[in-house]
């Protein structure tokens, strides 16, 4: 364990809560000073407030408190973050900057449209690159995350159905059992029923069951391509083919557009809509756990429903298009996630025509370098090349062993890397799912197998070291019942 | 290119290791016909960083931004100081650059944070609790909506007319999309909702506090309404505003939501923003989102925080879900949290004082400019002025003076075409409100 890399948390004392800090009479911001006359507040406002217990505290005191709290978190600029579908890259520093100016920064939403030329020449920009790099005849980008834009595909198929009658015959979502969790519960709020399309042993889609599953009531298939299994559908097209001749419409769910980048186009495969999500693949922070940002991509048959308003080109100028009568209306309040697009757009400019491929073609090179690498202590779910993400199973040493995936993933933690994705796909027994991206070096590829490598020789040697870990990090595992049990979601002064 | 930092010999080495003669051929389970060649897409070339940057600044430039101008638009966003801790804490990589806090282990510095968010979030509306935050305030107020039909088990809800626009059409495409009535309570006579009683069968009743017009409504008459008819009360509230006015959960409000922008969120054209969501305990378990909670050591004392109640979300639960959100609007709900702090209670009702201080001067002096107002309910930081011009004509007048006057309100409400809407927050002085009165009166003229 002595030579193997990686980065470990320093020992803290135990945080205290800011409310813990406060004392009567400290502010941390000098705030404006009114220079207008005074007013009798309970004359111009009627009753008001009693107590605000917001806590007091000097602005020394405030930044130490965060950069204390920052010291306890995982983020990819303080390691290796192989999530498996959630495409950890770094995010580039220059896109910060960009997104801090003040002609993007300072812009209110609801200011005239004439004086924003230049944000809407970011967004037809992020559009069009989109366009280039999907396929897709439109992009929209006013979701806001990727379940977002999962809905809003589904409302646009909604009102699709409905324009030519079918409406209310077509009910019923396809969802195949290794979908993500977002896919039925975004079909349920658009009020479709789901019905699961099992998965084959290979790892595709069951064309016997979904064959048996369309009819005319089928509104939707909604399909990960490359799956979460990390595999390319290999059957994609007559997928496709099938569910259109059954009048229905096909989703693509993006998480795994990394593997496709600038290789192969998701509007060439047959899809009629698609969510991308470019806090994923197109770099902008994901700011633990949010602002998503989530595009969507279609085809013209759809076009008519976007959510207005409408960001396209007439007689030469970038416009704000409200007119549009069949739209589904408003899914977020404004633009989208304005400074996320500028963001994008800096990053699909710094990699440009010449570079784009270089995207996908390294993600999958790191991701078939890992299983390549990892395949005797920990074999894949399947025997085929792997797209962006690895997904293997940790079956035997639970068998074995008593060593769960979940065990394997927080003695990674002691090691100082932040583990895989666990249990998904639900369909995969003790899963893990590693997606290195394209932004991790060899030498960092090499130390993390070596530490899983010996990992796993630790789960037959001495397993209660991964029974008990983590134990480097400020808190060892905690009661996750107890939180539940015990709710305790706010602090309250009298504690 | 500096963010993929692989070396011929380590594509060899790995290619070799995986057994692999080229990266194609990692490729050969994607049909042929479906892939394109590398550099073949119809993109603009690479730019470099410098030229990036400069590109970039160039196109910024276009747009007149509010450091160009004095800003008394507010409809809902707001121009607020935002304390220079916020921006040092925010970019710090490891919070930035962090995901859901999945392993709450190596994220115990993110979800102590947001429970300190929940905590002051749910303090200032007056509420139990609150969850990890939202989209923005349209789509919170559409989640709660939605809560309302799964707590009530009716589908129609009632909404006030003097609520946002844009929120109202956002829980128009939800409501469409679920098969959900809408029933929509007038408020164009003096500017609050005239009768918060509605027909029978709602799920809820929603307004805003103070709502689209500057109007603080009167809740305790909406909260009786709401009861006669078995149904949830949902206030959209402003967070500022509740640093003053009584507190939504003082009414019995059930779900309190709303923008959390003006804690120091930047406007970034209304992206990203950060939806607020509060409720009252007994519903914790059909609140939609995350919610962090407090727990301990499995096999120690020590305290520590996790995400909580999970079994309501999307992953477990798929189409049974509260709701299908799974991102958030974590790193702006840091922000707010900072800002919350930064200001502490003295300091965010300052900020709030000085907003009305502001709002009543400059009530008087564009009145006495030449517009009248054209509501004369109680109001926070917004008024409307109905104008003896046109409100576009004279809005585009000022903005050649360096004056973004407002919103005209034609456009959202068909008789309220002579009226513009007017924020005045903390950071307009004395002397700008001057400037912008005495420019009217010459647009009016």
């Amino acid at each position: 364990m002595s030579n193997l890399k990686g980065f470990r948390m320093k020992r803290m004392p135990e945080p205290q809560l800011i409310f813990e800090q406060s004392s009567p009479g400290r502010i941390g911001c000098n705030v404006p000073v009114a220079d207008t006359p005074e007013v009798d507040l309970s004359a111009v406002l009627g009753d008001l407030r009693e107590e605000l217990n917001l806590p007091e505290v000097g602005e020394l005191d405030l930044l130490r408190h965060f950069t204390r709290l920052s010291h306890i978190n995982y983020g990819i600029e303080t390691g290796f973050y192989p999530l498996g579908s959630c495409t950890m890259k770094y995010n580039p520093k220059i896109n910060e900057k960009t997104a801090g100016l003040p002609g993007f920064a300072n812009l209110h939403p609801m200011q005239p449209v004439a004086t924003i030329p230049g944000a809407l020449e970011i967004l037809i920009g992020v559009q069009e690159m989109l366009i280039a790099i999907t396929g897709f005849d439109e992009i929209t980008l006013q979701p806001l995350a990727g379940a977002h834009g999962e809905m809003t595909c589904l409302m646009l198929i909604k009102a699709y159905h409905e324009s030519r009658g079918e409406g209310k015959q077509r009910h019923i979502v396809l969802v195949p059992d290794s979908a993500h969790g977002t896919n039925p519960a975004s079909a349920a709020r658009c009020g479709y029923d789901v019905r699961p399309i099992p998965t084959t042993e290979e790892g595709n889609t069951d064309l016997v069951a979904l064959a048996a599953a369309l009819d005319d009531s089928v509104a939707a298939l909604m399909l990960t391509n490359p799956s979460t299994l990390g595999l390319f559908e290999p059957n994609i097209e007559q997928i496709c083919e099938m569910v259109h001749a059954a009048g229905g419409q096909v989703f693509c769910d993006g998480a795994n557009m990394n593997a496709m980048v600038g290789t192969t186009r998701p509007g060439d495969h047959g899809f009629d809509c698609m969510h991308l999500n470019l806090h994923k693949t197109f770099s902008t922070p994901h700011g633990g756990g949010g602002p998503g940002c989530g595009a969507i991509g279609l085809k013209s048959h759809l076009e008519p429903f976007l959510p207005a308003p409408v960001i396209r080109r007439s007689e030469g100028k970038v416009i704000a298009d409200t007119d549009r009568p069949s739209t589904i209306g408003r899914v977020s309040g404004f633009y989208g996630q304005f400074l996320m697009e500028v963001r994008a757009y800096t990053y699909l400019r710094a990699f440009g025509k010449e570079y784009m491929a270089d995207i996908s073609r390294h993600a999958v090179l790191n991701a078939n370098y890992v299983r390549a690498r990892l395949k005797d202590v920990l074999p894949p779910a399947h025997d085929r090349p792997c797209m962006h993400e690895c997904i293997l199973t940790a079956e035997k040493y639970k068998k074995e062993n008593g060593i769960r995936a979940l065990d394997i993933s927080k003695r990674l933690i002691d090691y100082g890397f932040h583990p895989p994705t666990n249990y998904f796909p639900l369909i995969v027994p003790e899963c893990l799912m590693i997606e290195p991206t394209e932004t991790e070096n060899k030498e960092t590829l090499d130390d993390f197998c070596d530490v899983m490598i010996e990992i796993c020789r630790e789960a037959v040697e001495s397993p209660d070291l991964l029974h008990d870990a983590p134990s480097t990090q400020i808190v060892g595992r905690l009661d996750e019942t107890a939180a539940v049990k015990n709710l305790d979601v706010r602090w309250w002064p009298s504690k | 290119m500096p963010y993929i930092p692989h070396t011929d010999a380590d594509r060899a080495e790995m290619l070799a290791t995986i057994g692999a003669q080229s990266i194609d051929e990692l490729f050969r389970e994607i049909p042929a016909n479906l892939r394109v060649a590398p550099g073949s897409l119809d993109l603009p070339p690479a730019l470099d960083e410098h030229r990036l940057m400069a590109h970039l600044w160039e196109i910024s430039k276009k747009n007149v931004n509010l450091a160009d101008v004095t800003c008394f638009l507010g409809a809902g966003i707001y121009d607020r100081y935002i304390p220079a801790s916020v921006g040092a804490v925010i970019s710090r990589g490891e919070f930035l650059t962090a995901y859901t806090p999945y392993q709450p282990e190596a994220s115990q510095g993110y979800l102590q944070a947001i429970y300190e968010f929940q905590t002051m979030t749910a303090e200032l509306y007056g509420m139990d609790l609150a969850n990890a935050s939202m989209y923005d305030g349209a789509t919170s107020m559409a989640e709660a909506a939605i809560m309302s039909t799964s707590i009530k088990k009716r589908d129609k809800v009632a909404v006030s007319e003097a609520v946002h626009p844009h929120y109202r059409q956002v829980l128009e495409t939800y409501c469409w999309s679920m098969g959900i009535e809408i029933v929509v309570l007038p408020a164009l006579e003096a500017g609050a909702t005239k009768d918060y009683s509605t027909a029978e069968g709602v799920s809820s009743v929603i307004v805003q506090y103070p709502n689209f017009f500057g109007t603080i409504e009167d809740l305790a008459a909406a909260r009786k309404a709401a009861t006669e008819k078995d149904a949830l009360l949902i206030v959209v509230a402003d967070p500022v505003a509740c640093a003053l006015l009584k507190t939504p959960g003082s009414f019995g409000a059930d779900i309190v939501v709303g923008e959390g922008q003006p804690l120091g969120v930047a406007m970034g054209l209304g992206g990203p923003m950060v939806g607020l969501f509060a409720c009252k305990k007994e519903f914790i378990r059909q609140i939609p989102g995350r919610i962090v909670g407090r727990t301990k050591e499995a096999h120690g004392d020590k305290p520590g925080y996790v995400m909580t109640l999970r079994t309501r979300e999307q992953d477990i639960r798929r189409e049974k879900a509260t709701s299908n959100i799974c991102t958030n609007e974590a790193l702006m709900a840091l922000a707010a949290t900072v800002y919350m702090i930064a200001l502490g209670k003295n300091g965010l009702k300052q900020v709030a004082t000085t907003s009305v201080r502001n709002t009543q001067y400059a009530i008087q002096q564009l009145t006495a400019a030449g517009a009248t107002l054209k509501y004369t309910g109680k109001s926070f930081d917004e008024f409307v002025l109905e104008l003896p011009k046109d409100p576009t004509f004279v809005r585009d007048e000022l903005l050649k003076r360096n004056i973004l006057a407002g919103l005209p309100l034609g456009p959202y409400y068909a008789t309220l075409t002579k009226c513009l809407l007017v924020a005045v927050t903390e950071l307009r002085s004395k002397d700008e409100i001057d400037t912008f009165a005495s420019a009217l009166a010459e647009v009016l003229k």
